[in-house]
């Protein structure tokens, strides 16, 4: 306890005299390294709670522009920010929670030239990607480099949360070894979104997360959690490791990143 | 013998907006027939044009994986909860 601050005993203090966390648990999340990948409609109440909680380093990636259309859901942006870079007032917003933290920023495209190079600074990966390339691209190398991958994804009402955890759990090729075709998937883009969805499912992101920190509980590897909306219902299915994963597999066939244009079907030769 | 079916949200344009239907048959494949006889269409979006389950579409017995069971020879008995999960992406856009 004694490499507290006065304020930062007050600040945590909610956390402190839990058990489960106490003031070892708190260091434990201080000096822990988060990255989130896209400081959108997920990765804003991920962010904010993750700051609130203490999580230490936060590195955000995204090179995206906050636009009128996110403020719907993406809480971390207001009216002000139109237009300015959406890492930077990620940022903005983290450090009015928590000046404690400190926070990296990469206003890039998550690529196969880039993936390893932000990877390597961080502990925990929380998913919460728009499009089926950047989530392969993000599950194959989290599975190279043996990064724990908090994985949120949502469509209308209906939302998802898992943690890919290697060799303790499946990957996401273990439960979809390929993409689907273009076209056949409607995006949010066009379907739509509930715009509190992925405040749920952000936030129950954030909450595995320092889970997997603290070693508490019982974290979401394996299990799928399943929310509906409109149906008020939360289920979890079993998710299993596949011997016959192309990357986590056996006999593994993927050994390094797929470029992912390619993988898209938008050949460029 | 009628088992429940949840049809997630992409597809319940071709179960009139219904997330839940009952079906009949003994296995998953008998299920699935029979749904495409009451919601024609549906077949196309879960098997491919070889007649496999789509790569992005899984199928569970309650809480486990068909793939972890018999495929869909996987046996399903009365009150069984058959979920079908498609691959969903969305996060940031």
């Amino acid at each position: 306890m004694s490499s507290f601050t006065e304020e930062q005993i007050y600040r945590y203090s909610r956390h402190i005299i839990l058990p489960e966390v106490g003031g070892k648990g708190q260091k434990k999340l201080l000096e822990s390294r988060v990255l989130l990948l896209g400081a959108g409609g997920l990765g804003s109440p991920a962010a904010m709670y993750l700051a609130a909680t203490g999580i230490g380093n936060l590195g955000i990636i995204d090179f995206d522009v906050v636009d009128m259309s996110n403020l719907q859901r993406q809480i971390l942006h207001g009216v002000e920010d139109i237009g300015r870079s959406k890492a930077e007032s990620a940022k903005d917003t983290i450090k009015s929670i928590n000046p404690d933290i400190n926070v990296t920023l990469y206003k890039e495209r998550l690529s196969s030239e880039n993936i390893y190079r932000i990877l390597k600074d961080y502990d925990i990966i929380v998913d919460g990607c728009d499009n089926f390339p950047t989530r392969y691209l993000v599950n194959d190398a989290c599975i190279l480099t043996g990064k724990t991958n908090v994985h949120g994804s949502i469509f209308r009402f209906d939302g998802q949360v898992t943690i890919f955890k290697p060799k303790d759990g499946p990957c996401y090729r273990c439960l979809y070894p390929e993409p689907p075709p273009a076209g056949l998937v409607p995006s949010c883009q066009e379907a739509g979104v509930l715009g509190v969805l992925p405040g749920i499912i952000g936030t129950l992101q954030a909450v595995e997360v320092i889970k997997l920190i603290l070693g508490i509980g019982k974290p979401l590897i394996g299990k799928l959690l399943l929310y509906n909306a409109l149906d008020a219902e939360f289920r979890q299915l079993r998710l299993r490791r596949d011997v016959h994963c192309p990357v986590c597999g056996d006999n593994p066939t993927i050994k390094e990143l797929i470029d992912y244009e390619e993988f898209c079907g938008i050949a460029r030769h | 013998m009628a088992v429940k079916v949840r049809i997630p949200s992409p597809l319940q344009k071709l179960t009139k907006n219904q997330s839940e239907v009952s079906a009949n048959g003994k296995n998953i494949k008998e299920l699935f027939s029979d749904l495409e006889k009451q919601y024609p269409g549906l077949r196309d979006r879960i098997y491919d044009e070889s007649g496999s389950l789509r790569r992005f579409i899984n199928v569970y017995i309650n809480e486990e994986d068909i793939r972890f069971l018999k495929g869909e020879e996987s046996e399903v008995k009365d009150g069984d909860d058959v979920s079908i999960i498609p691959a969903i992406a969305g996060g940031v856009s």
